[in-house]
């Protein structure tokens, strides 16, 4: 994400990344950037939590104006529901892959998906 | 402390016999592009490397999909779905679409007049692309053109 952060940003457009892993976002460096000690796959906010995903929202949105240093990650005040515990099953090595094969082959959530986009392909 | 992701990452692909990743070092300052006009006047993009797709859309595949979904800021979350190479990262924003794809909040706030708008469509791609060339010329262009399209005054960045 930060390739292209700095893609479009170098073409006129100003960007924010909403940054859940600090190390990959330092390493990508990115004019601007949020960050919150959240698992990965929650730059959006925890599940069902609307308020705290507006919250969230809101604050980065508000960090385009508050943000003037190019390559900033400006920490937002946020944290996860239920601590830490979470950190510990990331770290944990023995924890099950359950990634796919990569190749070629287009993965659905659910295979009713599959089913529409065939029909619509159809059409 | 945060978690060291890359480490961590690197470390578990190695003992499951996977290539490693390889993540882009920035070695110079980023660009800069200052805001033309207040917040509140801004028309807001997103895109989010989550591999989001709308029902009836085709699916991400596995193996370097630098492709991107066009999905109108107005889809029904629960029509929101998501296909990506790191699947272990994806059951809370199946089960609720914001986690990693916000668009819920986007448009309340454009409702509150925090932000202008939201761009009619939005954007989603499959983020694991191991080919740094093929993100520079294929998939950033593709996103920059579509934002372009959207006419964008800015541009929120949601990795997966």
């Amino acid at each position: 994400m930060c390739l292209i952060a700095r893609y479009l940003e170098a073409r006129g457009i100003p960007t924010m990344v909403m940054g859940t892993a600090l190390d990959i976002v330092k390493f990508g460096w990115p004019p601007r950037a949020v960050f919150m000690d959240f698992p990965l796959g929650h730059g959006g906010g925890p599940a069902f939590d609307p308020d705290q995903q507006l919250a969230i929202a809101r604050q980065a949105l508000v960090a385009f104006e508050g943000i003037q240093n190019p390559g900033e990650i400006l920490p937002l005040a946020q944290t996860w529901p239920g601590g830490d515990a979470w950190k510990t099953a990331t770290a944990d090595q023995s924890a099950e892959d359950v990634r796919q094969p990569r190749d070629m082959t287009v993965r659905y959530q659910r295979e009713e998906d599959r089913h529409l986009a065939e029909a619509a392909a159809g059409d | 402390m945060p978690v060291e992701y890359m480490r961590t990452i690197r470390e578990k692909y190695s003992k499951l016999g996977y290539a490693p990743y390889g993540w882009h070092e920035a070695t110079e300052a980023p660009p800069w592009t200052p805001l033309a006009k207040p917040l509140s006047d801004c028309r807001v993009g997103m895109l989010s490397t989550a591999g989001t797709y709308v029902a009836g859309q085709v699916a991400y595949f596995y193996k370097d999909d630098a492709s991107h979904r066009v999905i109108p800021s107005d889809t029904p979350v629960e029509n929101l779905r998501f296909s990506h190479l790191t699947e272990n990262y994806l059951p809370d924003t199946r089960r609720d679409a914001n986690c990693a794809f916000p668009i819920e909040p986007l448009l309340t706030l454009a409702t509150e007049g925090v932000i202008g708008d939201v761009a009619d469509n939005v954007f989603s791609c499959m983020g694991a692309v191991y080919s740094k060339r093929r993100v520079e010329e294929e998939l950033a262009p593709a996103i920059h053109k579509a934002f372009v399209a959207e006419d964008v005054d800015v541009a929120y960045l949601v990795p997966l």
